[in-house]
């Protein structure tokens, strides 16, 4: 029945192009490594470096000052837990990488989100794109990270910030275009240049917008991060993979628990932000 | 009064086509196409066609129309927040739709200050900042823009309010901000679209009267959108009226009612309350008789007896009024044997001047039975209203 159509090599041309850029930008590859990896550490460090009581009660009066007394005592009691459990190191190592992952992330985000918003023709060019980013399954992009950057924590970055940015560019096109025409008008009745009107009223009324994806972002890439153990990410997302290994469904649940935690936080904290923004 | 004013804003030829190929659009309205079917032929929607008018210095210009005749696309013509195919927009010699994207931006800044139907104020900014935001992106120095913006805001009766955030006010009052976001700009144009048109009438009959008022002490060129034919009358001290796209009628509030250009005009102004904009001027009538101060008792009463009216205004030889003699006073005097009328004259009349609005004259009807004296500046007299004749001119006006 199969028609004698030759199959198609694209696994071959996307590999010799993968290939192709391995070996003509190593030099960038690896500079971006070096420094990748030098604030991952730096980061990890000093995080490391304060006791885990003191980053303890620093993150529950943050939360408690943002988002009330709930997340406040909340927050305290879940890292207590995660620190009772002999996780705390991978739960620093694991908040290391979702914040620099979502630092790069969202620094490429909003200008390209912005851009995206203000002409007709890159949107159209981006928004596939971000389809493509969004729905590959995010396995797929630990493969190519590899020969990029080795295995380890810098692949870890790459794969997440490719797979967590889309909502953040999309939530700022969203956001922009969402600005009432009349306040538009308002601006260019008034005589604002493109600039002006971008930062006096574009970007403050699409904040709300712009913090929910960041939020989506934040969310993805700690899954991601997790996820990223197969390449050799430390952290939470380690420790499961090992309780995978050797089939103990205890360790795995307490690592699992503390990611659902540090998840929790993430995403309240980040909502309380964008909440007391809109108000 | 009108014509020998300084003209602000000079529009010629102004079209505007909406759609990819405005010429073929153009083409087909020089070869004389309605919109219509212009618009079944090519798609191209054709939203202003060779627009003429001026807008004098100072002058409130209210351009008026039914939603679809093009309003509210002339207006952003003006400054360009629509880009118009064709014609001229000049403004104290500069070419509007000639100008680069720079001298764009500084036309805007200097000579346009706009109030948008829905307010348009920017939601994160207080009522201050909203109202600082001109002369903020004119870089104005900080301290005198803030200065500028509260003064603003006080002339509109916004004191006190300065912290708010937009959504914690009335719609009265956002408008209010946004007017104050113009004022404080100090353009030489002010562009109002639809300004108080989301308002309810209460509010919105403030409203009117207080622009009346600052119109009066600033004398700014206005450049007022309404759909609200009774708002173009109580405001505007000339109307361009607006059909499809093209001008139908301009004209004075009061050359609208008494001489409507056409059909649709006259189907326009029926049921508007004509008290308020009909003045004193247009049911005025010529003196029949006036009596001279000089002028003897019997002179006086023949006079009377001749036109038969009961009273007669007595003016000096430059038709200056003096005062008014009725007939029992010519009668006592001619008993008393007096050689003139001079010492019988009353001043218990009213007099007006051309523009009274003719609803003030019912009041001034019911208090006295004489008729009215229209003068001018001079103290001259123009002419009489009697009451007959107010009533007329309401039922004429009604009739059309």
């Amino acid at each position: 029945m199969a028609i004698d159509i030759p199959r198609i090599p694209l696994g071959d041309w996307i590999e010799g192009g993968l290939n192709w850029l391995t070996s003509e930008y190593s030099l960038v590859t690896r500079a971006i490594s070096r420094v990748t990896q030098t604030g991952i550490n730096g980061l990890n460090d000093a995080m490391m470096w304060i006791p885990p009581w003191a980053l303890l009660a620093i993150i529950a009066l943050l939360c408690w000052k943002a988002a009330g007394t709930r997340l406040g005592i909340g927050a305290a009691i879940g890292l207590a837990l995660i620190w009772n459990l002999g996780l705390w190191e991978p739960m620093i190592e694991t908040l290391t990488l979702v914040v620099i992952a979502t630092m790069v992330a969202v620094v490429i985000a909003i200008p390209v989100g912005i851009a995206a918003a203000l002409s007709e023709r890159l949107y159209k060019t981006i928004m596939p794109v971000l389809d493509f980013m969004q729905t590959m399954p995010a396995f797929v992009y630990l493969i190519p990270a590899i020969p990029f950057f080795g295995i380890g924590s810098v692949s870890a970055i790459f794969a997440t910030v490719i797979f967590s940015m889309p909502p953040a560019i999309r939530f700022t096109t969203l956001g922009i275009r969402q600005v009432p025409l009349e306040l538009i008008e308002a601006a260019d009745a008034y005589g604002a240049t493109r600039r002006q009107k971008l930062l006096k009223v574009q970007l403050p009324l699409s904040l709300p917008t712009v913090m929910a994806g960041i939020n989506q972002t934040i969310m993805l890439a700690l899954s991601m991060v997790v996820i990223a153990a197969m390449i050799g990410a430390d952290g939470l997302g380690s420790e499961v993979w090992r309780a995978i290994q050797r089939l103990r469904p205890g360790d795995g649940f307490e690592a699992g628990i503390a990611v659902v935690i540090l998840a929790m936080l993430l995403d309240r904290l980040t909502q309380s932000m964008r909440k007391t923004r809109k108000s | 009064m009108n014509e020998n004013r300084n003209v602000k804003i000079r529009v010629r030829n102004l079209t505007k086509v909406f759609g990819n190929n405005p010429k073929k659009a153009l083409e087909m309205r020089d070869q004389g196409l309605r919109r219509a079917d212009i618009f079944e032929k090519t798609g191209q929607t054709l939203g202003l066609s060779n627009i003429n008018f001026d807008v004098h210095e100072g002058e409130l210009l209210v351009i008026m129309g039914l939603s679809g005749s093009g309003k509210s696309t002339l207006i952003r013509c003006l400054n360009r927040l629509i880009e118009p195919t064709e014609g001229e927009i000049v403004i104290d010699g500069e070419n509007i739709p000639e100008l680069g994207d720079k001298a764009l931006l500084e036309c805007r800044r200097r000579h346009f200050s706009m109030v948008f139907q829905n307010f348009a104020l920017f939601p994160h900014r207080t009522v201050q900042q909203n109202a600082e935001f001109g002369l903020e992106v004119r870089g104005v120095d900080k301290r005198q823009s803030a200065e500028t913006a509260r003064n603003a805001l006080k002339q509109v009766g916004l004191e006190g309010w300065e912290d708010a955030l937009p959504n914690q006010l009335s719609g009265g009052m956002q408008q209010r901000v946004g007017l104050a976001r113009a004022l404080a700009n100090d353009a030489t144009v002010l562009l109002m679209d639809e300004a108080f048109s989301a308002l309810d009438p209460l509010i919105r009959g403030d409203m009117q009267q207080e622009l009346l008022e600052l119109q009066s002490r600033m004398q700014k060129t206005t450049v007022f959108i309404t759909h609200d034919l009774d708002e173009a009358l109580t405001i505007g001290d000339r109307i361009v009226l607006l059909k499809d796209g093209e001008v139908v009628q301009i004209g004075t509030p009061e050359e609208i009612l008494t001489q409507p250009a056409d059909d649709y005009v006259r189907r326009f102004i029926e049921g508007v309350d004509k008290s308020r904009i009909l003045t004193a001027e247009s049911a005025m009538r010529p003196v029949r008789a006036i009596a001279r101060e000089d002028d003897g008792p019997r002179t006086v009463l023949r006079k009377m007896k001749e036109n038969s009216i009961d009273s007669i205004y007595v003016t000096s030889r430059d038709r200056k009024l003096l005062g008014l003699v009725d007939v029992d006073a010519a009668d006592r005097a001619s008993k008393d044997g007096k050689d003139t009328i001079r010492d019988s004259m009353t001043q218990d009349f009213r007099s007006v001047g051309p523009d009274e609005p003719m609803h003030n004259l019912f009041a001034m009807f019911s208090e006295r039975s004489f008729p009215i004296a229209v003068v001018d500046d001079d103290q001259r007299l123009l002419g009489v209203v009697v009451k007959g004749g107010v009533l007329d001119q309401l039922a004429q006006a009604g009739d059309n």
